[in-house]
């Protein structure tokens, strides 16, 4: 019979190997949110002192070397972000209602589940060549409607997604109550299984604005940039993530500082709007 | 709309006494919410048909904004690592090998770490410290591209350049095989900084999969394996990640197919340069920071179309890759199905 007291050396070496690997495991989530607090504290320290001066909400983005602030692009950024999310959450409601609702066993259903998730995860510099294409090219100058385009056709696959596993939470002992009391589909979807699913879809929306609040690749093809204060959605628009794209690439130092605060900006507010999803989502389910 | 609040509201008092008289829907209200039942069903189906449009769109939108550079370069363009609009000599190779490296220095480093933090919520950590360090990696997702690409320049770039790179190629810069891969001047940007932030990028999502996959082994199976007097480790790599493997594929190639397509954060730190080099230590380019790039200023039909084609493989390469992601987490939830 083997020894099975703790002077085996087997049973030491496994132990001892045990103990390592825990350690590594450990190590390895250290190393993960070791970035994460040097990333936030670089953005709290460089752009700290940038969000806390007025001028940056008030102040057009200035020419090298003289003073401004960034409200032009936070304009942007809010119009163009708003824009987008009512252009891509009724698609994507619908879309999602579509496929839990009715296509439980048909093709469509499991086909446009499937490319849905694809479209997720696709490169959104991808998203924004096809606005370039498709509107862009064909009106021949670049425009805040591409951007906000371009955003919505972001935030589709987000919304279908949540959408879709939302509904198909939602016990199928309501939607029958329902339809035994009379109610057409219709009305059980929009009056029972939505209000069931309320909170789920709204995480989702939030989540989709906090993705495309810091979208850049797209808007580069697409809105473009405006030196200037503008709110017409025919011309190019400035926005956040472009501004701070040009002006951390520029040799500028006065630019780098409006860049770092416009970085605190957005992050600080995608990093909000997430735990806010968060929080809202815990609460009901 | 109200005729139907109505019914409810009288259906919901309780079934009328058997002596009254029945109440009947009347035909035109029954005929009117079959319409709109049809009319919402269409909507909804349309929408969804949508969303397959729009892949489909996107695809063909691409393809016929390539036709030039298609008819022009054929399929030398994979193979050709010219990249000069003077002449409109174009090829993708150098892009689609900077995009290929970078990812795989993202996942090589991305991988391990990710199944450490996945075993470590799912095994070691104290349920209370659970949601909060799961929520802390998840907001790794969060956090813009353009930011990972800001802080990289200004902040990773010299460090890694002043005190990582000469260590690198002080050491394995001399390791026969494998050394003129870490050969050359300390730039600070360039493959391997590309690659690196990459693989922070990943984490999250990587993380994410392995950590559902591995809360769906039976505890029975666990709970077994320990009482054979298994180690936590010894459970984790001979019972959870056999278990697990193909979901744990799976998330790797989402990680990869995040990786493949990122944009902004590469474009800061890779150095845009369009050539092949040995060395990761170098300036390169990937095909997505190549359009970033010069997409806006490309002048010239040929020019703009071999860039429009450069986004055509990327994202067919991402889709497939997508694709197999999708394919093999659905395998996994269909076993999972027929197991319980």
């Amino acid at each position: 019979m083997s020894d099975i007291s703790a002077a085996n050396p087997l049973y030491r070496a496994r132990k001892r190997r045990n103990v390592f690997m825990l350690a590594v495991s450990a190590a390895a989530l250290a190393f993960g949110l070791f970035w994460l607090v040097w990333i936030l504290a670089t953005l709290l320290y460089e752009g700290g002192n940038a969000l806390l001066r007025i001028s940056l909400y008030f102040q057009m983005t200035p020419p090298p070397g003289a003073d401004g602030g960034l409200a032009n692009a936070i304009a942007g950024s809010l119009i163009m972000v708003g824009a987008g999310t009512l252009i891509g959450t009724p698609v994507g409601i619908l879309a999602g209602t579509y496929l839990a609702e009715y296509g439980r066993a048909g093709w469509l259903a499991s086909a446009t589940r499937f490319l849905n998730d694809i479209l997720l995860s696709a490169p959104s510099i991808v998203i924004g060549l096809f606005v370039y294409s498709v509107y862009v090219a064909q009106v021949g100058h670049f425009s805040g409607w591409a951007g906000s385009m371009a955003l919505g056709l972001l935030v589709v696959p987000v919304v279908v997604r949540t959408t879709d596993d939302m509904l198909k939470l939602v016990p199928d002992s309501l939607r029958e109550a329902a339809a035994a009391l009379g109610c057409p589909q219709w009305t059980v979807i929009v009056r029972v299984t939505y209000r069931a699913a309320r909170a789920g879809i709204l995480t989702g929306i939030l989540l989709a604005v906090a993705r495309i609040s810091g979208e850049t690749a797209p808007l580069l093809f697409t809105s473009l940039n405006n030196q200037f204060w503008s709110l017409d959605m025919n011309q190019p628009m400035a926005n956040l993530p472009v501004v701070i794209f040009q002006f951390a690439m520029s040799p500028y130092e006065d630019w780098h500082r409006l860049a770092w605060g416009g970085a605190a900006l957005i992050t600080l507010a995608v990093l909000a709007l997430n735990i806010v999803a968060r929080v809202l989502f815990r609460k009901t389910v | 709309m109200s005729a139907i609040a109505n019914m409810i509201g009288g259906l919901a008092e309780g079934p009328p006494p058997a002596s009254s008289v029945s109440r009947t829907i009347p035909e035109a209200s029954l005929r009117r919410h079959h319409r709109l039942d049809q009319l919402f069903r269409f909507a909804t189906r349309g929408f969804a048909f949508l969303v397959l449009a729009l892949l489909a769109g996107i695809l063909i939108s691409l393809v016929v904004g390539s036709v030039p550079s298609i008819k022009a370069f054929g399929f030398g363009f994979l193979a050709s690592a010219d990249w000069n609009p003077v002449t409109e000599r174009f090829g993708a190779l150098a892009p689609i090998v900077g995009t290929l490296a970078t990812s795989f220095i993202a996942l090589l480093i991305g991988i391990p770490v990710s199944f450490g933090i996945a075993l470590f919520l799912t095994e070691l950590s104290p349920a209370w410290l659970r949601r909060p360090l799961g929520t802390a990696v998840e907001l790794l997702a969060a956090i813009p591209s353009i930011i990972y690409g800001m802080w990289g320049l200004f902040v990773f770039v010299p460090v890694f350049q002043s005190y990582i790179q000469p260590l690198l190629i002080g050491t394995l810069g001399k390791v026969p095989g494998v050394g003129h891969l870490f050969a050359g001047p300390p730039f600070g940007i360039g493959m391997l900084t590309a690659g690196l932030i990459l693989s922070i990028m990943v984490i999250p999502f990587i993380t994410a999969v392995m950590r559902d996959v591995f809360e769906l082994v039976p505890p029975l199976l666990k709970e077994s394996a320990y009482a054979l007097g298994g180690t936590t480790w010894e459970v984790v790599w001979r019972v959870v990640l056999p278990y697990t493997k193909i979901g744990v594929i799976g998330g790797i190639m989402l990680g990869l197919g995040r990786a493949l397509g990122e944009t902004m954060a590469v474009t800061f730190v890779i150095g845009n340069a369009h050539r092949l080099s040995a060395s990761l230590m170098q300036p390169g380019n990937s095909i997505a920071s190549a359009l970033a790039n010069e997409f806006t200023e490309a002048v010239g039909d040929l020019y703009f179309s071999s860039l429009i084609e450069l986004g055509l493989i990327l994202f067919v390469i991402t889709s497939i890759v997508l694709a197999l992601s999708k394919l093999l987490l659905m395998g996994l939830a269909r076993q999972e199905g027929t197991r319980t």
